[in-house]
């Protein structure tokens, strides 16, 4: 009764040998991605001979079918021993997601989907622009047709302020306006080969925490054909997947990475009761206000994960185009992000400078800088702005 | 009411919605090229202008619109946003 973790059964997917494999191959080489700031490239590689980069894949081109509990569970997995592999995989399955929920009839993509099931194709994604102040529905770089094709080729030039792994995938889905004529908030997405592109990084990576996402800025340039475009406005994309997934999956990251802080939090107090047997350490009140904060966190992104679940493929995938649930999925992303750094900094308090030391079993150094991140990625302060607009006609628990 | 009387009202309801769109929507010049079936997002219209515009229609038709239909959809036209309202004041009916 008193585990902290997770009461329920793994599914499938994530309970596979192989996936587990790549978990443990993630916890070997964590500390390392860490401190050197470079890509979990044995994780992600361990994660292309599971299989496990096309699970988002509909059974009909080869893929696993994985709804979004096997993807949020993976996730979490991955995220407990290594949060920049976690986040790595999550991103990657939100493209895939974006893909396979938008792409309407397009036989490109169907073709597309095929070659991530036999290459395990890493899809990174260039949402954010220097210029738009952090706004992913704005874009300033446009879909441009080339002149001399049969109309049939386009082309774009992109600064992304930040395209995590960029450096490492295969291929790219981009935000862009969708003319040179359309409005900002007018936008399309367009997967181009990173084979078939320029992408020169305009920064380095080298950042408190998350640091294995090597996630620098790059100005992209690529011409491709007029089907690469997703047959879907960037509007729809983002309401009904892109947004939900993003958060969802992110919030089992930062569940992850608390979950990391109080599995170490509870080691020290047990090594500690072992020292005085018969007696119950004071940390242990500590630990015991820390378990009933993560069975809040849980239950809050289980609640959203299973919203999401039962609207995303039911005849009712309008409602997640309403305003209430663009309130609900950002009070989620707020809610876990702060929750996340609220759990390891009590797992610190708990472990003492057993856990301000950057080694050892206690540490949760790495688990702190990590989840800071999580109230940046889209900053808390942009989704309260929105929210804030949105409550002046949304009227909650109505 | 007669079918003349029904298109009567409707163009009306349209025309008042046209004028709060042009007051609320935020799209400046761009609405002089916006017909009924425009979409005001593409046209340029931002989230935060349709939080605008959605209350200021409440207002100006003296209803409140239920949280299933505080959607994009909804609010993409002024086409949509006549079907919308008339079905609310069916409903009162």
């Amino acid at each position: 009764m008193s585990t902290p973790l997770r009461a329920i059964e793994l599914p499938e997917l994530a309970a596979s040998k192989a996936f587990r494999q790549a978990v443990d191959i993630a916890a070997e080489h964590a500390e390392d991605v860490d401190r050197q700031g470079r890509f979990p490239s044995e994780a992600v590689a361990a994660l292309r001979s599971a299989d496990a980069l096309s699970w988002g894949v509909p059974l009909e081109y080869g893929g696993a079918g994985a709804g979004i509990d096997d993807l949020a569970e993976a996730t979490f997995e991955l995220a407990r021993r290594c949060a920049a592999t976690g986040m790595i995989f999550a991103m990657h399955q939100i493209q895939v997601a974006s893909i396979v929920r938008h792409m309407a009839d397009s036989l490109w993509f169907r073709n597309y989907l095929k070659r991530v099931v036999r290459e395990q194709r890493l899809i990174a994604s260039a949402t954010s622009e220097v210029g738009v102040g952090g706004d992913m529905r704005k874009s300033i770089a446009a879909v441009t047709p080339v002149s001399n094709s049969a109309g049939d080729m386009v082309q774009f030039e992109k600064r992304a302020s930040t395209i995590s792994y960029g450096a490492y995938a295969d291929d790219l889905l981009t935000t862009l306006r969708s003319s040179p004529a359309a409005d900002s908030g007018d936008q399309v997405l367009v997967l181009t080969h990173f084979a078939d592109m320029e992408a020169k990084p305009s920064g380095a990576w080298d950042t408190l925490g998350m640091r294995g996402t090597c996630s620098p800025g790059f100005v992209v340039r690529a011409t491709c054909l007029t089907d690469q475009i997703l047959p879907a406005s960037f509007s729809s994309i983002a309401a009904e997947t892109m947004v939900p997934v993003s958060h969802i999956l992110w919030a089992h990251v930062w569940l992850g990475i608390a979950t990391d802080a109080f599995s170490r939090a509870q080691s020290f107090v047990r090594a500690q009761a072992r020292q005085n047997p018969g007696t119950t350490p004071p940390t242990a009140l500590r630990l015991s206000e820390l378990s009933s904060r993560m069975a809040e966190f849980r239950a809050l992104v289980h609640a959203a994960t299973q919203e999401y679940a039962s609207l995303a493929d039911s005849e009712r995938r309008a409602a997640l185009s309403t305003i209430g649930y663009a309130v609900r999925i950002n009070n989620l992303k707020i809610a876990a992000s702060e929750a996340a750094v609220e759990a390891c900094q009590s797992a610190l308090g708990i472990c003492g400078f057993a856990g301000y030391g950057n080694a050892g079993p206690y540490s949760v150094g790495r688990q702190l800088r990590d989840a800071h991140s999580a109230a940046l990625m889209i900053a808390n302060d942009r989704l309260h702005a929105t929210n804030a607009a949105l409550l002046l006609v949304y009227r909650e628990g109505k | 009411m007669s079918p003349t009387e029904s298109r009567a009202v409707q163009s009306q309801t349209k025309e008042r919605i046209r004028h709060i769109v042009r007051e609320h929507a935020g799209l400046g010049n761009a609405f002089d090229t916006v017909d009924s079936s425009t979409d005001l997002y593409r046209a340029g219209m931002t989230s935060y202008a349709s939080v605008v515009l959605m209350i200021a229609l409440e207002n100006e038709f003296d209803l409140e619109f239920p949280d299933a239909m505080l959607s994009r959809n909804v609010f993409a036209s002024v086409d949509s946003i006549a079907t919308a309202i008339e079905s609310l004041q069916q409903v009162e009916q």
